[in-house]
């Protein structure tokens, strides 16, 4: 009883402090919008005096102006001449695309004559540039905090220091706090004080900094005369040390992107591929239609992107299963259609889905013309992950080797969980005798080519991230994918996998000596001559299913 | 089997004499016959008509190897496209100095480059006879190192069509770069004359084809001899029981590299004989679809019967003609259909269908 009615007072006070601090609060919103108003009206209308008042108190109101601040140092800040609204309008060719400054809202295009440009002098313009590089310090992005970082390093300006020298205590970020550092560093450096340049230098060592490496290679270098520019020998020998640290650094950076590369290259050839080993390896079934049914992944996409454009992510999302669906469902009407009546003729079979791979390219040529159609790729899948200046990953990549994995370990599972998978191993190894225990072959060849066909839809919802969704886009990976499952050994999930990687990787490493192109053919011929030491690939069958 | 063999006899005559008519009688009217005259070929029916032989030609190396020997090819356009570059060569290297830029010695596309001087593979070129030795070697030895390599390590099925595949695009994809010195993307063209003769001339179109023409009998007729060989029996039982065949002893990789490789030189006979009467040689020869067109001629006329090829390859370039000319989009459907019609309904082809009649008519 007493302790409900200390919580009950307790509440009281609460609900009070609630409604006073929130007064307080809307009193200092009043106030701070008035002031905002002010600066906006002088920002419109003022002399440079006022203007450069009014940029003040706007920098005061902190981040929330800071693209109004932006778009005035671009030229993208305009009044209406109807009503003087304060908008940002950016320049489409014909005119500006304009929206309201405060709000956002859009207004649609408008005649350049519409506007009124609001002007800077140089001198504004100056301290409009150092007022964003202060405010964006303070912005909740990291991001953003760096690029200012790295931005304000190369001003030559006892404020912008002392500003960075603040911000330094403040920062809780590591990677900006470290770019705040290599900036002092690196003024450092410049210093007459030789044991605080050497200090410098052997701080900035550990650093993987684009703006120390040009930094420290100017050191090291000749002028025109054929003399050092850095005078000091102790000083230029610290800088190569430090260099020749750095470049190590800089070369295992750039491996590491190579096989990332590789790696993803690698995830794209076993999604392509991976559905082909289920049906050329488990069937024995050529389906030269897979490029195509990747194809039809592919374009499901796009068709759901124009059905739902305004969620870019939720329709990549759904594309994924209706993908799946479309591409099995017109790989169970090849197999019912026609493979089955060429069972055990393999050339035949390969002619016929030829001949299916070209109705189904001139269809989609026919419907949905000739040209390519671009696939939107949804914000959380563009952009990349800068890991330091030498190391930045691609998002969509990424996603992508990750969604190869997936796929590839959600196939093992059927393969090796489910009925269907028993059923489908089970003729794979011995047709006659898994109809003898009543397994429906026929029924589980249809399924096993759907399973197959789908993955190749699947694949191709993840292509459309990467390259052009044209007719063609299938022909482009058939080879490939043939290489892949060849290389890897048939009828081998596990062969699969390896082996698309290893391709992938081979074909990155090589491309930088050899061009494209050329590390392409290297493979190429790598793979023929591999599969004449080793016909049966890198992971053959064996036992009794090698003979077949 | 008499019966057979009288009723294949039958359409290997009659295959023979059309030829011969058309080898013969078509230029024989276009040269002597005033233009206005009834029996005159346009010059664009006559080089049609040429092309079709050149694929013909093309078609019957396919069935040497893919209808005796039982390996589907799926790279036959590259030794095709091989002999079309090495004659084209030869054409690039007639220019002289008529070329855009006049140098003597480079082609355009070389000083385009800014090359100093010729490669020196291009050296020789300029003789007709080496470049005629070179349209059958150099396919030859491809064949002969792809073959060595594939028949030794006992590559065999949808392993080896796939890998012919695979060194075709290789070969399309290299063909593309500038590097490789045979003017890349764009391939050779322009060419002026051939031994002396202005190329454009309709006279000279009308000898290409009856020479064509004649090389398509004569290969036809060596072909059918050689299948008929010893040699040709062996190859034959290899393609129905391979291993039984190495167990009586025969080295079953060699047999087959021979007729791979013979069947090689044809192919790259035919794109030299192509390469004039169209005027261009590029790149896209190599690809892969193009070999697969070849597969489909031979399949459509019936395979391991020679003149199956020849009918085939003649009869899907004129729908092909036909169809490209009035409704483009049509064409890739009804090749898509032919394949997968044939495979499915017609395993012998159209000389199978004919075979049964004549057998049902003689029965």
């Amino acid at each position: 009883m007493k302790a409900n009615l200390i919580k009950g007072s307790c509440q009281v006070i609460a609900v009070f402090m609630l409604l006073f601090s929130l007064a307080i609060h809307g009193d200092q919103d009043v106030s701070a919008q008035s002031s905002l108003q002010t600066a906006i009206t002088n920002l419109k209308q003022g002399s440079m005096a006022e203007r450069e008042q009014a940029i003040n108190q706007l920098a005061e109101n902190g981040s929330a102006s800071l693209a109004i601040l932006q778009a005035l140092l671009d030229g993208q800040l305009f009044t209406l001449k109807t009503d003087m609204t304060l908008v940002i309008g950016v320049d489409n060719n014909q005119g500006y695309d304009v929206r309201d400054a405060l709000t956002g809202t859009a207004l649609g295009a408008m005649d350049r004559g519409a506007v009124n440009k609001i002007n800077l002098t140089n001198k504004l313009r100056v301290s409009l540039r150092r007022t964003i590089g202060q405010l964006q310090l303070t912005v909740e992005d990291p991001a953003i905090r760096l690029a200012a970082v790295k931005a304000m390093g190369n001003e030559d300006d006892e404020s912008v220091l002392a500003l960075l020298k603040a911000r330094l205590d403040l920062e809780k970020d590591a990677t900006v706090k470290q770019a705040i550092q290599v900036v002092f560093l690196l003024k450092d450096m410049n210093s007459s004080d030789k044991s605080l340049r050497v200090n410098a230098i052997e701080a900035l060592k550990n650093q993987n900094s684009l703006d120390v490496v040009n930094r420290l290679n100017a050191m090291v270098e000749k002028d025109e005369a054929g003399n050092f520019i850095e005078t000091d020998a102790d000083i230029r020998n610290a800088a190569k040390a430090a260099l020749i640290n750095i470049n190590t650094r800089l070369q295992l950076y750039s491996s590491a992107e190579t096989v990332f590369f590789g790696l993803s290259l690698g995830a794209v050839l076993v999604l392509a591929a991976i559905g082909l080993a289920i049906t050329f390896g488990v069937m024995g079934v050529i389906n030269m239609a897979h490029g195509e049914l990747m194809m039809l992944g592919a374009y499901t996409t796009y068709v759901m992107q124009q059905l739902l454009p305004n969620h870019l992510g939720v329709s990549v999302l759904l594309s994924i299963p209706v993908a799946f669906v479309i591409s099995a469902l017109v790989g169970i009407a090849i197999e019912r259609g026609i493979i089955r009546f060429l069972y055990g003729r393999p050339l035949e079979t390969l002619l016929a889905t030829f001949g299916v791979s070209l109705i189904l390219q001139q269809s989609v040529r026919s419907i949905f013309s000739p040209l390519n159609r671009s696939v939107a790729t949804p914000e959380w899948m563009s952009g990349s992950w800068q890991v330091n200046d030498f190391l930045s990953l691609t998002w969509n990549r990424f996603y992508i080797l990750v969604f190869c994995l997936m796929v590839f370990l959600l196939l093992l599972q059927i393969l090796k969980r489910t009925r269907l998978g028993l059923e489908v191993r089970a003729v794979a190894q011995n047709r006659n005798m898994a109809k003898a225990m009543g397994i429906p072959t026929s029924w589980v060849d249809a399924m096993t080519f759907g399973l197959g066909s789908g993955i190749a839809g699947v694949a191709g919802v993840a292509l459309s991230q990467i390259t052009n969704v044209g007719p063609n886009l299938g022909q482009a990976y058939i080879v490939d994918s043939f290489m892949v499952v060849v290389f890897g050994g048939v009828g081998n999930l596990w062969g699969t996998l390896v082996a698309g990687f290893i391709l992938g990787i081979a074909n990155k490493f090589l491309e930088p000596f050899a061009g494209a192109v050329l590390a392409k053919i290297l493979v190429l011929i790598f793979i023929i001559l591999f599969i004449q030491k080793r016909p049966r690939g890198l992971f053959p069958q064996k036992g009794r299913a090698a003979d077949s | 089997m008499k019966l057979i063999a009288l009723g294949s006899d039958k359409i290997a005559s009659s295959v023979l004499l059309v030829l011969g008519l058309v080898s013969f009688v078509i230029p024989l009217s276009n040269l002597v016959l005033p233009a206005d005259s009834g029996l005159h070929f346009s010059a664009y029916t006559v080089s049609l008509i040429g092309k079709y032989l050149t694929f013909a030609l093309l078609g019957l190396s396919l069935d040497l190897v893919w209808g005796y020997c039982g390996i589907l090819a799926l790279g036959q356009g590259a030794f095709f496209a091989l002999g079309g570059y090495a004659m084209g060569m030869y054409l690039m290297r007639q220019i002289g100095t008529r070329g855009v830029y006049g140098d003597p010695l480079l082609p355009d596309f070389m000083v385009f480059l800014n090359w100093k001087e010729l490669p020196w593979y291009w050296l020789g070129f300029d003789q007709f006879w080496f470049a005629l030795l070179m349209v059958v070697l150099v396919p030859g030895i491809l064949a002969f190192v792809f073959g060595w390599l594939a028949f030794r390590s006992r590559v065999t099925g949808v392993y080896l069509s796939i890998i012919t595949q695979a060194l075709t695009y290789a070969l399309l994809l290299a063909f593309f770069r500038n590097e490789m010195g045979f003017g890349g993307n764009n391939g050779l063209t322009d060419f002026k004359e051939l031994l002396g003769f202005n190329i454009q001339s309709e006279d000279l179109r009308a000898v290409l084809l009856g020479v064509t023409g004649m090389t398509l009998m004569a290969t036809f007729i060596l072909s059918r001899w050689v299948v008929n060989t010893k040699l040709g029996r062996v190859v034959t039982a290899i393609r129905d029981q391979e291993s039984r065949v190495r167990f009586l002893g025969y080295r079953v990789e060699m047999y087959k590299l021979w007729i791979f490789v013979f069947s090689a030189m044809i192919a790259g006979l035919a794109g030299a004989l192509y390469v004039p009467q169209v005027g261009i040689i590029n790149p896209s020869e190599f690809s892969p679809l193009n070999s697969l067109e070849i597969v489909i001629w031979v399949a459509m006329g019936g395979r391991g019967t020679l003149y199956g090829a020849i009918i085939g390859a003649v009869l899907v370039n004129f729908t092909k003609t036909i169809l490209t000319g009035l409704l483009p989009e049509i064409w890739l459907f009804s090749l898509g259909a032919i394949f997968v019609f044939v495979t499915v309904f017609l395993p012998d082809g159209i000389v199978g269908l004919m075979r049964r009649k004549l057998q049902e008519r003689a029965a």
